[in-house]
């Protein structure tokens, strides 16, 4: 018990700080870093949860595709933000106090915060004992939350138009290859046989 | 492996109709040439939508639940997915002009349009934090997507980015109350969460009260109240106009839908603890609507504050129904608050038209004074625009004025003195610059005036509106007793 308290307490903990830097290092590819770090942990608080198959879509799809896929971003597109942050420091001290209050507001709130112990017993879907996790995800995913399945799918078709129709453009002039006609292609059409005088050049 | 039943799936027809269309003329888009697309895509759009409505009708009947009670149909959610759709059909038909003017004459357009629809119904349908979510997140998406969709004018770049950016703020808010929520009562089901803070005498645990209020930051950002409004005029003035004409209309329908129901359902016994947030932000609206129009030049913001007021008069029907007590009152502040939304949705759509209408050497004009003379160099569409004006600052008989009256009425009932008399005041202060409308098309002197001739969709468009505001005195009958059974449907006893 006292390992996985102390295991939760360093996942946890590196996740907050990792997600901190994320947006304060300076540099963005330092900050994709983070990124990556922050989703470590988080998949590593997923398993002390007992889902394992969570924790491995986690790094599988957000460090494998999506953090990748920013780091090309900030590495192609030349952002300048420093500049973008310059004003950060200047705003700290206002913005660090008037963050502070609600810090200590919210502070007060939680401390008194009571997690009725009935909660587990109401869990919509509880985890099931007998079948890994993986099998339990399948078992509702496509029977009781389908609705949610195909909602997610339709937004997801929506983001797919969207980044369609927010950045093609068909340029005019592009050439592209027709095989058709490429294999249409006769030699009377395309050659012409001519005689060289020796010496004289075309 | 358990049994499970494959889920009924009358109840969302509409929704399953819309999200096939969709798809289907997306697929006819892609798969035709370019003018031909837009223009099936458009036309079509609208049937898809008409058809949709006729759906509605058609599953009406009682409550029922589907989908593992996540999703449910009621007189409440038929109600507000009429108006829902009526206003997307008609941002699609007024769109057409402008799309063509300006080159973006897509066939995305109209698609998007749809799919953001679905999202509207799906969001009036939520019963089920999660449901409510995917349904708002589908509606926002598509809206930012085609509040950009002039994607050459950096105006409208920068209201897709900007109501991007802070939709994803206020998604993040309501998330992390409901994940409060979830986690303090262990489910996210409307009826489960009911039945929980009902049984419970010794009130909501802190945690999810917190929950409760970031999903109302949530809810009221979409609905652009105070304090969350600031993203409102600057989006409404750089999206295209048909697109600020949906905007304002069609996901506030919607989102005003879902907050009632999250109100009064899961959190219904609550009350007391969000009562006070509503009326805060109700009363915060209507003032901040009412001062803040007052200066601007542009029409469009104008439009912006103006429903920003109009959203903290709807909102008193939100308070009314968290009076506990009395159903019969609670149910007239429902009442009050869906006749308002009608009213709104007719007022605004008779208002975008004119706007749309607003061009000068084909070029769109917004600011109000380009107004000016309108009544010489066309009376009718000056006259059409008054009704609006006039209806919209409350003047009797016009609809607007008898929409103010249920929720003002209403609000007496509960005893909420004083969001009726702060309401009545901002109403009086946001007559000023409705009128001061009207005064420049009246007695200023003309300039050159707009373009003619007005298309046949935009003359349909001006004149239901208009007749609708001006005779709606007369034949209140089919609105108030479909508000009455929607709220009915809503409150217990």
């Amino acid at each position: 018990m006292i390992i996985q308290s102390l295991a939760f307490y360093l996942f946890a903990g590196i996740t907050v700080a990792a997600a901190v830097m994320v947006i304060s290092a300076r540099n963005p590819v330092h900050s994709v870093l983070f990124l990556i770090l922050a989703f470590f942990n988080s998949a590593g608080l997923f398993v002390l949860l007992g889902a394992e198959f969570l924790a491995m879509i986690l790094v599988v799809v957000y460090v494998g595709a999506v953090a990748v896929l920013f780091m090309f971003v900030v590495m192609m597109l030349d952002i300048g933000v420093a500049e973008l942050r310059e004003g950060f420091l200047q705003y700290l001290p206002l913005g660090g106090i008037v963050g502070l209050i609600l810090l200590l507001e919210l502070g007060f709130v939680v401390a008194g915060f009571v997690i009725s112990p009935e909660v587990s017993e109401r869990f919509s879907a509880p985890a099931p004992a007998d079948i890994p996790n993986t099998e339990a995800i399948g078992q509702l995913l496509y029977t009781k939350y389908v609705y949610f399945f195909q909602a997610a799918g339709m937004i997801l078709l929506v983001a797919m138009i969207g980044a369609i129709v927010l950045t093609h453009r068909s340029r005019e002039g592009v050439k592209k290859q027709r095989i058709g006609q490429q294999v249409d292609r006769r030699p009377e059409e395309t050659l012409e046989i001519k005689k060289v005088q020796t010496g004289s050049g075309i | 492996m358990p049994e499970t039943a494959f889920p009924n799936l009358i109840p969302a027809l509409p929704e399953i109709f819309l999200a096939v269309a969709a798809m289907l003329l997306l697929m006819i888009g892609v798969f035709s040439r370019e003018e031909l697309a837009a223009r099936t895509a458009g036309y079509g759009s609208v049937i898809v939508l008409i058809v949709a409505i006729v759906f509605v009708g058609l599953v009406a009947e009682g409550r029922v639940l589907t989908f593992g009670g996540a999703f449910v149909t009621d007189p409440f959610a038929v109600f507000v997915k009429v108006m829902t759709l009526i206003a997307a059909a008609a941002a699609i038909l007024m769109s057409r002009s402008y799309l063509e003017d300006h080159k973006i004459n897509r066939f995305e357009f109209p698609v998007l349009v749809l799919l953001a629809a679905l999202g509207m119904l799906m969001m009036v349908s939520a019963n089920d934090l999660i449901a409510l979510y995917l349904g708002l997140e589908l509606q926002s998406l598509a809206l930012y997507v085609i509040a950009s969709f002039q994607r050459d004018s950096t105006r409208s770049a920068e209201a897709g980015l900007k109501y991007f950016v802070l939709g994803a703020v206020a998604s993040g808010l309501l998330l992390y109350g409901m994940t409060l929520v979830y986690g303090f009562s262990g489910t996210t089901n409307f009826d489960v969460l009911e039945k929980l803070f009902a049984d419970s005498n010794a009130g909501a645990p802190v945690g999810v009260i917190v929950g409760v209020v970031f999903i109302i930051a949530g809810l009221a950002f979409k609905i652009s109240a105070v304090p969350f409004h600031m993203w409102t005029p600057d989006v409404y003035e750089g999206a295209p106009t048909p697109v600020t004409a949906l905007l304002a209309v069609a996901p506030k329908i919607a989102a005003m839908g879902l907050f009632i129901r999250v109100m009064t359902g899961p959190f219904g016994d609550l009350s007391g603890q969000w009562q006070q947030i509503i009326i805060f932000i109700s009363i915060a609206s209507m003032v901040l609507g009412a001062f803040a129009a007052i200066n601007q030049k542009n029409i469009k913001r104008l439009m912006a504050y103006s429903s920003i007021g109009h959203m903290g008069y709807a909102l008193i029907g939100l308070a009314v129904a968290g009076q506990t007590g009395s159903p019969a009152v609670q149910s007239d502040g429902l009442h009050g608050m869906l006749v308002y939304l009608a009213i709104y949705m007719v007022m605004n759509l008779g208002t975008f038209a004119c706007i749309l209408l607003m061009k000068k050497d084909g070029r769109m004009m917004e600011d109000i004074n380009d107004l000016a003379g309108l009544s010489k160099t066309n009376p009718a569409l000056a006259a059409v625009l008054t009704i609006f004006m006039f209806s919209m600052a409350g003047i009797p008989p016009l609809a607007g004025f008898l929409g103010k009256l249920y929720v003002f009425q209403s609000a007496i009932q509960a005893e909420l003195f004083g969001l009726a008399i702060i309401g009545v005041l901002a109403s009086v202060v946001g007559a000023f610059y409705y009128l001061r409308i009207v005064k420049v098309m009246y007695f200023d002197q003309p300039e050159d005036g707009l373009d003619g001739p007005i298309s046949f969709e935009m003359k349909s468009i001006l004149g239901v509106m208009g007749v609708v505001i001006l005779l709606f005195i007369f034949l209140p009958g089919p609105l108030l007793s479909g508000a009455e059974a929607a709220s009915a449907a809503l409150l217990p006893g």
